[in-house]
Order: C-alpha cells, then sequence, then structure tokens
C-alpha cells in the first residue's frame, strides 16, 4: 500500500501501432505526476516542520546573533552554537520549580480520571442498570460543553472548601493542587469513560462468562481481565491525558491564577512572554524545556496514542 | 556568568523546599493516589457482597459509575446550571435582571468584533483542518517515506498552545524593512518575492487569519491520522476497479474515497468546531486579545479576572454553550445513529 503509482491500462481497443507511444507518453505522465506528489508531500512537510526548527536552532544561538539575523544564517559556517539560553532559564528563572509543579499537576491528574474512567466504563459497558443508556448519552453530550461554563461557580466551590493555592493541606500540599486535579478529572472523565467503554464493549463475552462459572466476582474479571486485555486503550488514554494536562494553559490560570509557586510550565513560559522584552532568545529554551516532556511521550508512545484515537472516532 | 533576566519576574529556584517538602509530597501522591482508588473499588465491593443476592445486582453497577457521577456532576452539570443561573442576575448576584445582561452586551459594539471572530474561527479553523488533513492523508498514502512524514505533520499535537504561539512569533516577527528581517515568513516575503515585511499579527486586516493558522498546524495531524485510517479502511479492489473503468485519479477521489470517507470527516469536523469554540491559548498569549482579535472564551477570562464581572463572564459562557448546543444535538445524533447499527 505504500507505493501505489498509477499504472495506466491500455485499452483492447487500441490498434498495435498505435499504441506503444501512447504506452509511453502514459507512463512518462505518470512518472511526471508522480515526482509532483513528492514534491508536494515534501513541501508540506517542511512547512510543518519549519516553525519548529526554527525555534529549536534560535534557541542554540547567543542573543546578539539572534536579533540581528534569522536563524536559517546560522546553518552556514563558521557554526556558533551555544547552551547559554538553556543555561539562563533553568538557573535564574521560575522554570525548574514550575517544571517540577507540571508533574505534581499531571500525575495524579491522569491516574485520577484514567481510573474512575476504567470504573464507569466497566459498569456500562458489562453490568445492567437503571437509566444506563441515558447516562451515557448524557456524558457523550457533556463532551461538547465549553469549560468556560464551569469557571465561576467551581471557584466559589472551590473558595468555600479552602481549595485555593494560598492554603496548605496535610503533608504540606498545596490545596491548589488538590483543585486543580479535580476539575481535571471532571474535564476529563466524558472523553475517557467514552473511548474505554467503546473499547471494553468490543472485548470477547464468552471469557467473562467462563471466568463467572468459575466463580470469579467483577473485581477479579475487572482487574484479572478487563484491565490486561485493555492495555493498548488504556495506555492512548494516559498519553491522550497526560499531554491535555501538561499543555493546559486554561485551567492551570483559572484554579491556580498567578501563584508563581504552584504555576506550572505553560503559566511560567506566558509570563514569560510577556514581560522578556528584548531577552526574547531565552524564550526559545524556556518553550524547549516545556516541549521536552510531551514530545517524549509523543514519540515514544505514538503507536498506542494513534491507536486510541481510532479508538474513539473511527471505529465507533 | 549568569547575568539576570532584565523583567523576570525572578524567584530563585528554591531547591532545598523542592526536594524536601515537594518532592516527598509526590512520591507520597504516586503511591497514594492509585491504592486509595483500588482500595476503594475493592472495598465497597466486599461491602456489596454483605447484602442479599437480589440487591447485590442492583447496587453494584453504582458502586462502579458511583465515582464519575458523582464527579461529573459536581464539576461539569451543576456548574453548567450555575452560570446560566448566574447569567440572569446583576453583576452583584442579587437584583434579577433577566435577559438584560443578553441584550447588553449583545448592543455592545465591542461584543460583535468578539463575535465575527469566532464565526472566523468556526469556518475556518475546521474547514482548513480537514482540507489539509484529507490533502496530507491521500497524498502521504502514496508515498514510501509515509510514517516519517506523519509522524512530523503529527508532532504539533504534543505541543502546547503557549510553545506553539511562541513558534509563531518567531515565524511572524517583524522588523522595519532597512534591516533584515528576521522571521521567516518576512524574510520569505522580502527576499523571494521582493514584498515589504508585514505586521502579521497586528494588522487588522488580517491578522485573525494569521492567529487562526497557528490552530490549524498544530491540529492537521490530528486529522490526519484519522482520516488516513478511513482511508486505508477502503478495500484496494474497489480503486482499482474503477481505474481499470478508465477513471482517473480525481475522479476516484470524487466518487469513491470521499462518499465513503464522508463518515469519518463529519466526526473530525464537529471535533474541530468544538475546538473552535473552546479556542484560548493562541488568542490569549499571542494578543491578549487586542488589535480586534478578542474570542468569546478570551474576553469571558477577562470579565472573570481582570474586570471581576461575574454576571458578563457568566452570560458570555451562556453564549459559547448556546453555539455548541447545535453541534451538541449534532453530535448525539450522530453517536445514537451509530449505536442503533451496532
Amino acid at each position: 500500500m505504500s507505493v501505489v503509482v498509477t499504472t495506466p491500462v491500455p485499452t483492447p481497443t487500441t490498434s498495435a501501432p498505435a499504441r506503444r507511444p501512447k504506452v509511453r507518453t502514459e507512463r512518462l505522465s505518470a512518472r511526471a505526476s508522480n515526482a509532483g506528489l513528492q514534491v508536494a508531500v515534501i513541501a508540506l512537510t517542511l512547512a510543518w516542520t519549519v516553525p519548529t526548527l526554527g525555534l529549536l536552532i534560535n534557541s542554540f544561538r547567543s542573543g546578539g546573533a539572534f536579533n540581528t539575523s534569522g536563524w536559517w544564517t546560522a546553518l552556514a559556517p563558521p557554526f556558533k552554537f551555544t547552551l547559554d539560553s538553556y543555561r539562563h532559564v533553568l538557573g535564574a528563572s521560575d522554570l525548574a520549580p514550575s517544571f517540577f509543579n507540571s508533574f505534581m499537576i499531571t500525575i495524579p491528574a491522569t491516574i485520577i480520571p484514567t481510573a474512575i474512567a476504567a470504573f464507569a466504563a466497566y459498569a456500562f459497558s458489562w453490568m445492567k442498570f437503571w437509566g444506563r443508556d441515558w447516562i451515557f448519552l448524557a456524558l457523550v453530550g457533556l463532551l461538547a460543553v465549553p469549560l468556560q461554563l464551569t469557571f465561576i461557580p467551581l471557584l466559589t466551590l472551590a473558595v468555600h472548601f479552602g481549595l485555593t493555592s494560598g492554603n496548605t493541606l496535610p503533608l504540606g500540599l498545596n490545596a491548589g493542587f488538590l483543585a486543580i486535579w479535580i476539575a481535571h478529572t471532571g474535564y476529563g472523565l466524558p472523553f475517557s469513560i467514552y473511548l474505554l467503554a467503546n473499547f471494553f464493549r468490543v472485548l470477547p463475552q464468552d471469557l467473562f462468562e467462563s471466568a463467572e462459572i468459575d466463580g470469579a466476582g467483577p473485581v477479579t474479571v475487572f482487574f484479572r481481565l478487563i484491565l490486561p486485555l485493555s492495555v493498548p486503550a488504556i495506555a492512548s488514554l494516559v498519553i491522550f491525558q497526560f499531554l491535555w494536562v501538561w499543555n493546559d494553559l486554561l485551567v492551570a490560570l483559572i484554579y491556580i491564577g498567578g501563584t508563581p509557586e504552584v504555576a506550572p510550565l505553560t503559566v511560567t513560559l506566558t509570563n514569560l512572554v510577556g514581560s522578556l522584552g528584548q531577552n526574547i532568545q531565552y524564550l526559545t529554551a524556556a518553550a524547549f524545556v516545556s516541549m521536552i516532556v510531551p514530545l517524549i511521550v509523543f514519540f515514544a508512545l505514538q503507536r498506542y496514542f494513534v491507536r486510541g484515537i481510532l479508538a474513539g472516532s473511527v471505529k465507533g | 556568568m549568569s547575568t539576570p533576566l532584565t523583567g523576570l519576574p525572578t524567584l530563585q529556584v528554591d531547591w532545598q523546599t523542592l526536594l524536601t517538602v515537594n518532592l516527598p509530597a509526590l512520591m507520597l501522591v504516586v503511591i497514594g493516589v492509585p491504592l486509595v482508588l483500588a482500595a476503594y473499588i475493592v472495598g465497597a465491593d466486599i461491602l456489596v457482597r454483605r447484602l442479599p443476592k437480589r440487591s447485590q445486582v442492583s447496587v453494584r453497577p453504582w458502586v462502579w459509575v458511583g465515582p464519575a457521577i458523582v464527579i461529573v456532576g459536581v464539576i461539569l452539570v451543576y456548574p453548567m446550571f450555575g452560570t446560566i443561573f448566574r447569567s440572569l442576575f446583576d453583576r452583584h448576584g442579587s437584583t434579577f435582571v433577566g435577559l438584560g445582561n443578553f441584550t447588553r452586551l449583545l448592543t455592545d459594539g465591542g461584543i460583535l468584533i468578539v463575535l465575527r471572530n469566532n464565526l472566523l474561527w468556526l469556518l475556518l479553523y475546521p474547514g482548513l483542518v480537514l482540507i489539509f488533513g484529507l490533502l496530507l492523508a491521500v497524498l502521504a498514502d502514496r508515498v514510501p517515506y509515509e510514517k516519517p512524514v506523519k509522524s512530523l505533520i503529527f508532532m504539533p499535537l504534543a505541543i502546547s498552545f503557549v510553545a506553539m504561539a511562541i513558534i509563531w512569533q518567531f515565524m511572524y516577527y517583524y522588523r522595519p524593512p532597512d534591516v533584515a528581517q528576521t522571521g521567516t515568513l518576512n524574510a520569505i516575503v522580502v527576499n523571494l518575492f521582493h514584498g515589504q515585511p508585514q505586521t502579521w499579527v497586528q494588522d487588522t486586516r488580517y491578522n485573525n487569519f494569521a492567529l487562526i493558522f497557528i490552530g490549524v498546524w498544530g491540529a492537521t495531524g490530528f486529522a490526519m491520522v484519522i482520516l488516513s485510517a478511513a482511508l486505508k479502511g477502503i478495500p484496494g479492489e474497489l480503486l482499482e476497479a474503477a481505474r481499470v473503468d478508465g477513471a482517473n485519479e480525481l475522479t476516484v477521489f470524487r466518487r469513491i474515497i470521499l462518499p465513503l470517507m464522508m463518515p469519518t470527516i463529519v466526526v473530525v469536523g464537529t471535533t474541530m468546531v468544538i475546538f473552535a469554540l473552546k479556542a484560548f491559548d493562541v488568542v490569549y498569549v499571542m494578543t491578549a486579545g487586542n488589535y480586534n482579535t478578542d474570542i468569546l472564551a478570551r474576553r469571558m477570562y477577562a470579565e472573570l479576572y481582570s474586570a471581576g464581572n461575574n454576571a458578563n463572564a457568566s452570560t458570555l459562557a451562556v453564549i459559547l454553550l448556546l453555539a455548541v448546543v447545535p453541534v451538541l444535538i449534532f453530535n448525539l445524533r450522530q453517536f445514537r445513529a451509530v449505536e442503533s447499527r451496532r
């Protein structure tokens, strides 16, 4: 399926003498269109890659060079690449603590919704209960609700229960973290349940029946059969939720606002955009620091990720 | 050698706190959270098993869906009604004004530009994402290096909108015509086409398009991957048969590929429409809504935080919800149609 060149098929009605040159021109045009195809594909790929590449190159250039010439000039000798921007950004700015904060926010905000969604998806796909289909339908509907609609009432609730970044919970945990975990769990659940239920539903039914006959309860079936069989779907969901939370700006701005002690990378980076007038080159390094983790996750687990996207859309 | 960054809100890295307070907290959370969740489901099932056999069957499902329903209820459903309720009161939340907030906001000149921009996002963003996604899915399918091409185009999906905005600031960077251009786009305009450098982000004639394209750049890979899977699902014999019958590639695409992919195109399109309505980060980072680029989501954030006007913010959120309702109904119809075919 990789190389599909349009091979011309001669029509049987063509007479022999006229046939030869015709085939040749058709082959030529097929080759030309193939060359055109290659040019188009490469041009589009370049167009999609150049913005990131330009930023990457600029992040390894010194400030002076950066201000006077474009990133492409660095590709010609003499090469003068430096790690100064990265040293600056990791050493003197808020970036190191916010790197940590991003993990602190993202790890629980990935584990909690995935687990709760797996519980619910199991019930939705393998148990019968009152209102099951309607509740599931309502969840699908909630996929489209804009997050902005929830902010004001939820902020009021968060303040009422002391879940703001100014408070400290037992074990020294900043209350703002708890607020943002709960928020991300709520925002992530409709999609997570939808994705997992679609996957659970198509697992072979006789497997569960025979397990039940052997005396396995739902907990055993869930942990011993469903989870191991659903590793691809769960892995893709974990990647999805991880990327979405790690890259989120709006939810973080709302629930922990401008508090630098708990701000994740996206918030710190946005503040840098506003404040770094002349030293704009440090921004390039900062952007790449924020991209390292999602890019590693993305390239390492791309195959699962793609499969997960497809489980939620094409198959459904 | 490190000179201080000018204008940076400096907070010296507090490694002491990081390592003695925060890191142990993180470890505890990483181990503790899954333990609590597993303990819940195992513990609740032990309790359920003590019930009489008949009520076990009716109680057990609620143990499994319970946490999800409670959280979705608190985080999504309750606030939804709360916001609709608030949009009907004045900014102090005390006097009932009915639809007063809506009529006041909609007659305000500023909001009309916001609505226009949202409409632009709603039309152009899904449209361009679909066109580029479909084009790339079809073209990449025919070259031997399909995998790396798709990975590179898919990559922006892993990047935050904030980082994307920074990447594109460098694409759109403007310098006066008499000095060397450092922005990629202006360098192309000046050096290849001998044009004048443009202020892509500030010029109100086309800055909305410049911002929307950043979003398109980010989402095209997502559309491409899904559309490509649908494309590969079309049986090869079908396409070959058409080609044998003398159909050219364009006809094959229009008459066979496109109709067979329609359901998938609709799914991707719907997702993109929802994304377009929720768009926030790009505008927030690139222009903060200035130069006539504001959109509903960012304006609502500004009303909430800068202006402290809960009535306006709630009203804008409800307008956003009203815009989503048709998509929501369409989505549910689609979903039920697919379900009934199962």
